[in-house]
């Protein structure tokens, strides 16, 4: 995070201005979004007598890449500014998809119970409340702990699913979500066409509330702790509060998420708790760089794609490149994507001074 | 009843030799290596094609796994761990979880994603019957080896002067380097053996453990449970932490099939908001 906000802070104005400066959106970020939208307008293509074979075609996968981006960004809000490790941010993934699921099947035909925003409701608040439960047992102990501790709650729930069979339906998933028309007024397509606008407005409006936060001195206090938890608290922030606060809001915001995917892809099962969700969604953080909030959407994008493309170079070996990038950036990258580009950004602009 | 305790007893100290190397590679250097289960992985497919492709005999194939796993063990330890140990708990996790990936696949790749069977010498097969309990000859002979291999390792690390040497590194890196202890050379041979014993471990429970790809990862979650309830600092807490995983497990597994996992991972949660230290270990704090 250092080159980008060291790069903010320029002394120039009151602390307050300084703040404000900080939390301008920049032209990168319009670029990100507005290359979202674009992908969104695409599917209008045929339509207008363009020709682009790839994109409409690719509506569900475009879905997929922004859930998983939102999940990545809520390991980012408790790795890359609270400094909180976890390794079981599969766990609320899979109890929002499961919430929301299961709303959307038992709920079909009472109206308001099958609404898929309030089910997302449902399924954030059911996920944070799960968050908020144990987010007791992530205070104690070091990074190892917090860890395992993660690990072993998301091994937990992943437990549960397969076993609640009557509820979830166990390893064969939840079948038979059908998810009633967003607002009562738009549906859903076999395309994925209203899930991908669907999916884009809530992603953005969850990454809006993040960056809010991160950028308030609410989020400055995060950063504090991630810095120096001791030292935080000797200038006053209450930091278990805090840690508190933002993992139940990580979880949360995962719960979101993993309620988006189950209702754009009707369908809910183990695999949305397993391990390596848990563990794909860090590496994304990893990819993009974490500390930026745009580093797990980012890094969501270059692992899908990543995925989708040596998949079907060499099926089901992908892991082996995964596991070889993911190596490397370990031994030779700080701060994945975003670190190389704004090293890269700020060496050129060093040579043209 | 009995029966169960005896397999639980084998299978424990299974896990024992399969994460003691663990155990001490984290309390010695403070890393994290996820992939220990990736060299028991090595040493258990060795056994597989040693004793399916080549057809050498299985007593054969138990110090080759040890040997072949060490000498992997050391020359990834010289080239990569070496350079993350001033690195951060989760980048050690990163990487150790990227080495488990490659070697997942890579191990699908040569040998196929299949569970591999072998064929266990005749001798070792059968059960007999002892004081109403039903004895499995192969456990037994686990239980030998493993029980002989602890008796050596308590040994070593009791009452040599390389098991004093680690001993003082473990307790505390920066004194025991002042005082002339080559650390980074023990840790290198520590690495080694500790990866041996994996592999090793792998050998010997290709036939009980089920052995395919994916199995540094199942078995991850099981060496970390014996560490956060054995802890680091010596070996007699994981060896127990170990006997106690083993037979809560199978007894879970038989009595309560049906909650089967959730046994063991509660237990470790449990522990480690308690004694987030270790049952076993002594109170030290660093």
């Amino acid at each position: 995070m250092s080159a980008v906000t060291s790069e903010n802070l320029r002394p120039i104005g009151t602390p307050s201005e300084q703040l404000v400066a900080a939390a301008r959106w920049r032209w990168f970020e319009f670029l990100f979004w507005g290359i979202a939208i674009l992908c969104g307008l695409s599917m209008f293509a045929p339509m207008l007598g363009f020709n682009v074979p790839i994109i409409p075609s690719k509506m569900m996968l475009m879905s997929e890449i922004l859930i998983l981006g939102l999940l990545a960004l809520s390991i980012d809000l408790c790795l890359g500014y609270a400094g909180l490790v976890t390794l079981g941010q599969g766990a609320f993934f899979g109890i929002g998809a499961y919430t929301a699921g299961l709303l959307a099947k038992h709920g079909a035909g009472v109206a308001p119970l099958s609404d898929p925003i309030l089910g997302l409701l449902a399924a954030g608040l059911v996920a944070g409340f799960v968050g908020f439960a144990t987010s007791f047992l992530v205070l104690r102990g070091s990074d190892l702990t917090r860890l395992m501790v993660t690990l072993g709650v998301a091994l937990i729930v992943e437990e549960l699913v397969n076993k609640l069979k009557d509820i979830t339906g166990g390893s064969d998933g939840l079948q038979g979500v059908m998810s009633s028309p967003i607002l009562g007024i738009w549906e859903f397509d076999l395309f994925g066409k209203t899930a991908f606008w669907y999916t884009l407005i809530v992603v953005f409006v969850c990454f809006w509330f993040c960056r809010r936060l991160v950028n308030s001195s609410y989020g400055y206090s995060l950063r504090a702790i991630k810095g120096n938890a001791l030292r935080a608290r000797a200038i006053g922030v209450p930091v278990n509060a805090r840690l508190i606060q933002v993992y139940t809001l990580a979880a949360a915001i995962a719960g979101i998420a993993g309620g988006l995917l189950a209702q754009t892809t009707q369908f809910a099962s183990p695999d949305m708790v397993a391990f390596h969700r848990s563990a794909d969604s860090l590496l994304m953080v990893i990819f993009g760089g974490a500390g930026y909030l745009y580093g797990g959407l980012i890094g969501s994008v270059v692992f899908r794609i990543m995925q989708d493309f040596l998949s079907n170079i060499t099926p089901q070996y992908w892991l082996f490149w995964v596991g070889v990038v993911l190596v490397l950036l370990v031994l030779f990258v700080r701060n994945g994507i975003i670190g190389l580009l704004s090293a890269a950004v700020s060496r050129s602009k060093g040579a043209g001074k | 009843m009995l029966t169960i305790l005896f397999d639980g007893i084998a299978y424990g100290m299974l896990l024992f030799v399969l994460s003691v190397g663990l155990c001490v590679t984290l309390g010695l250097m403070n890393f994290i290596n996820l992939a220990h289960g990736a060299f028991a992985m090595a040493g258990g497919y060795l056994t597989v094609v040693m004793m399916n492709w080549y057809g050498i005999s299985f007593y054969w194939c138990l110090p080759a796994a040890f040997i072949v796993s060490a000498v992997l063990g050391v020359v990834l330890e010289r080239t990569l761990y070496s350079r993350l140990y001033d690195k951060t708990h989760l980048d050690q996790v990163l990487f150790s979880i990227g080495l488990i990936f490659i070697a997942t696949a890579a191990v699908d790749y040569v040998m196929g994603a299949s569970q591999q069977i072998i064929n266990l010498p005749a001798e070792l097969n059968g059960r007999f019957e002892f004081l109403g309990a039903s004895i499995g000859v192969y456990r037994l002979f686990v239980i030998i080896i493993c029980g002989l291999l602890t008796v050596l390792l308590q040994y070593v690390i009791g009452r040599t002067r390389f098991g004093s040497r680690l001993r003082a590194s473990v307790d505390d890196r920066r004194v025991a380097r002042g005082l002339g202890i080559d650390v980074t050379g023990i840790f290198a041979l520590t690495f080694a053996v500790g990866s041996g014993l994996a592999g090793l471990g792998g050998a010997l429970g290709a036939s009980i453990l089920s052995m395919d790809p994916t199995f540094p990862l199942k078995y991850m979650i099981y060496f970390l449970i014996v560490i956060s309830v054995g802890g680091t600092t010596t070996i007699t807490g994981p060896f127990f932490a170990s006997i106690l995983l083993g037979i809560a497990d199978v007894a879970g597994k038989y009595f309560v099939p049906s909650i089967g996992g959730f046994i063991i991972y509660s237990i470790m949660v449990l522990v480690l908001i308690f004694k987030p230290e270790g049952l076993f270990t002594r109170s030290t704090r660093r």
